[in-house]
C-alpha cells in the first residue's frame, strides 16, 4: 500500500503505507523530516498537509480541534489536514499529497 | 488538587552564582531540580516561555499524559504543578521570559551562561534540558518577509504606542491575534483582521467583541491569507491578500503582527561548541554528559543508542546526571546515596520531618 507524497520544491517520494498508523507517523518513519513537534496530539500544527483534491473526500472528516488547531498552520487552503489525524486504512492505498511548507 | 507552588523568579538583568544551571524548564529541568536538590546542589533554571512546563505548558496543558510511572492520567498542566510541589523545598530560582544565549568557559573551571535578558548566571556545571529547542513565534513562509521583520512586521507587541495611527493588519484566528485586535483598535488610525476562515479557536468573547467592532464599521475583517508584502527599506505599504471568493487583492498596511503560534528552534545552544548530531546532544547512558565535561544534555534535547523521548526517560536521565553533577559541583566531597523513605537527613531536606 501506497502513500504518494510531494515535497515542497516540488520533488516526490512514494511511502510505504501501515495500516492503523497516522499519516503523519508513516511520513516520519520514512526518513522526511516533518516537523510534528507535538507528537501527534493535534497540538501544533507543524504536521500540515495538501491532500489531492481527489483523495479528500474519501478521508474522514476533520474533527472541530483539527479544524481549529489549523488555525496555528500557515496557507491553510481547503485541501489542509493536519497529518497527525489521519490514520492510514486500506481504503487509502494510492493517497496522494503534499507537505506543506511550514512543516519542514 | 491544592494551588501551584510558588516558585523564585528572578528580575532579569542580575548576576548569580549556583551549583547549576538548567537550561529548560520542562519536566526533565524540573524534575533535575529535586535530584539535585537531594544531594543539596542549588539550581537556576532559566526558560524562554514565561511559566515552567516546557511542552507540557506551551503545547498540551489540558492534555492528559498516560504513561507517567504511578499516575494513571495527568494532563500536562497538572503534571507540572505536581513537579513544581515536589521541588519546592528545594528553591530553584527562575529566569523566565529569557533565552540563554552565551555559554563561556572561566579561567577557575566555571561556567558563565548570560541572556538575551542580561542576566548571567555562574555554575560549575550547565545541564541542557532543553526539549525541542526554544519557542519562538512561527513565521509566516512569505517571500521577503524578513526584510520587514523588526521595522515593521513583528510577532509580539512590545510597546502598544508604537502602533498609534499606523495603518495595522493582524493575522491568526488565536487568543493572541484576537486579544491584540480589541487592544490595538482603539489606537490604531485603521485596524484589519487577515484570517484564513470565519472561525475561530479564541475565547468566544473576544470573538463577539471583534464581530462588533466590523458590524459598527470601527474595523475590517478578511476571509483571506497573506501571500505578498509590499514596501520599501523593510517599511510595508501594503499586502496582498488572497481571498476564495475574492482571489488576489491588495489592502494597505504599514505594520503587520502575524499570531500563529509557537515552533521549537534549537537557537544560540547551536553555537556553545557541544558536539550535536541532527540538533541533538549524543550523551553516554553513564551520566547523560556530552563531549564537553561538564555540560549534561537530559530529555529531549539527547541522544544515544536506545533513546526513547518519554517524560520518564528525562526523569531517570535528571537521577543519573545529578551523581555525576554532585561530583563536579562538590569535589572532594563524600557522595551518600540515600532513601528517601528511611533517610531522616533527606526528609528534613524535604520538610516532612
Amino acid at each position: 500500500m501506497k502513500i504518494f507524497v510531494t515535497m515542497p520544491d516540488g520533488s516526490t517520494k512514494t511511502l510505504e503505507g501501515t495500516v492503523g498508523w497516522q499519516v503523519m507517523e508513516i511520513i516520519k518513519a520514512a526518513g522526511i523530516p516533518i516537523r510534528a513537534e507535538c507528537g501527534g496530539a493535534c497540538a501544533c500544527a507543524t504536521c500540515h498537509v495538501y491532500v489531492d483534491p481527489a483523495w479528500l473526500p474519501k478521508l474522514p472528516k476533520a474533527k472541530p480541534e483539527e479544524i481549529d488547531m489549523l488555525d496555528m498552520a500557515m496557507v491553510v487552503k481547503d485541501s489542509s489536514r493536519l497529518s497527525c489525524q489521519v490514520i492510514f486504512t486500506p481504503e487509502l492505498d494510492g493517497l496522494k499529497l503534499t507537505i506543506a511548507p511550514d512543516s519542514l | 488538587m491544592s494551588a501551584p507552588a510558588p516558585i523564585t523568579k528572578a528580575p532579569a538583568g542580575e548576576s548569580h552564582s549556583t551549583d547549576v544551571v538548567i537550561i529548560g524548564a520542562g519536566p526533565a529541568g524540573l524534575f533535575s531540580v529535586f535530584e539535585l536538590g537531594l544531594l543539596d546542589v542549588k539550581a537556576h533554571l532559566i526558560d524562554i516561555l514565561d511559566r515552567p512546563g516546557g511542552q507540557c505548558a506551551e503545547l498540551y496543558p489540558e492534555k492528559p499524559i498516560y504513561d507517567i510511572p504511578g499516575l494513571p492520567i495527568v494532563t500536562g498542566e497538572e503534571l507540572v504543578d505536581r513537579l513544581l510541589q515536589q521541588i519546592a523545598p528545594f528553591g530553584a530560582t527562575f529566569h523566565l521570559s529569557q533565552m540563554a544565549e552565551a555559554l563561556e568557559k572561566l579561567p577557575n573551571g566555571r561556567w558563565k551562561v548570560t541572556t538575551d535578558a542580561g542576566t548571567v548566571v555562574e555554575a560549575a556545571v550547565i545541564v541542557v534540558a532543553a526539549g525541542g529547542g526554544s519557542f519562538v513565534p512561527k513565521k509566516p513562509p512569505i517571500p521577503g518577509i524578513e526584510e520587514y521583520e523588526g521595522k515593521s512586521v513583528f510577532y509580539a507587541v512590545r510597546k502598544m504606542e508604537a502602533f498609534r495611527d499606523k495603518n495595522v493588519v493582524i493575522v491568526g484566528g488565536g487568543d493572541s491575534a484576537l486579544d491584540w485586535v480589541l487592544n490595538l483598535q482603539p489606537l490604531a488610525k485603521k485596524l484589519t483582521l487577515v484570517h484564513h476562515r470565519d472561525g475561530f479557536r479564541a475565547a468566544q468573547h473576544s470573538v463577539n467583541q471583534m464581530r462588533e467592532l466590523v458590524a459598527a464599521g470601527k474595523m475590517e475583517f478578511h476571509i483571506a491569507s497573506v501571500s505578498a508584502l509590499h514596501g520599501a527599506n523593510g517599511q510595508l505599504s501594503s499586502l496582498t491578500l488572497n481571498g476564495k471568493e475574492k482571489g488576489d487583492y491588495d489592502i494597505p498596511c504599514e505594520m503587520m503582527l502575524p499570531f500563529f503560534g509557537l515552533t521549537m528552534k534549537l537557537g544560540p545552544i547551536a553555537d556553545w561548541g557541544i558536539n550535536l548530531h541532527e540538533n541533538l546532544v549524543p550523551v553516554d547512558t553513564e551520566k547523560f554528559e556530552s563531549s564537553t565535561g561538564g555540560i549534561f544534555a537530559i530529555g529531549d534535547i539527547n541522544t544515544y543508542p536506545g533513546k526513547l523521548k518519554l517524560i520518564l526517560s528525562g526523569f531517570h536521565e535528571a537521577a543519573l546526571m545529578a551523581q555525576a553533577a554532585f561530583r563536579i559541583a562538590r569535589p572532594g566531597e563524600k557522595l551518600r546515596f540515600q532513601y528517601t523513605t528511611s533517610s531522616s537527613s533527606l526528609q528534613k531536606k524535604l520538610g516532612v520531618s
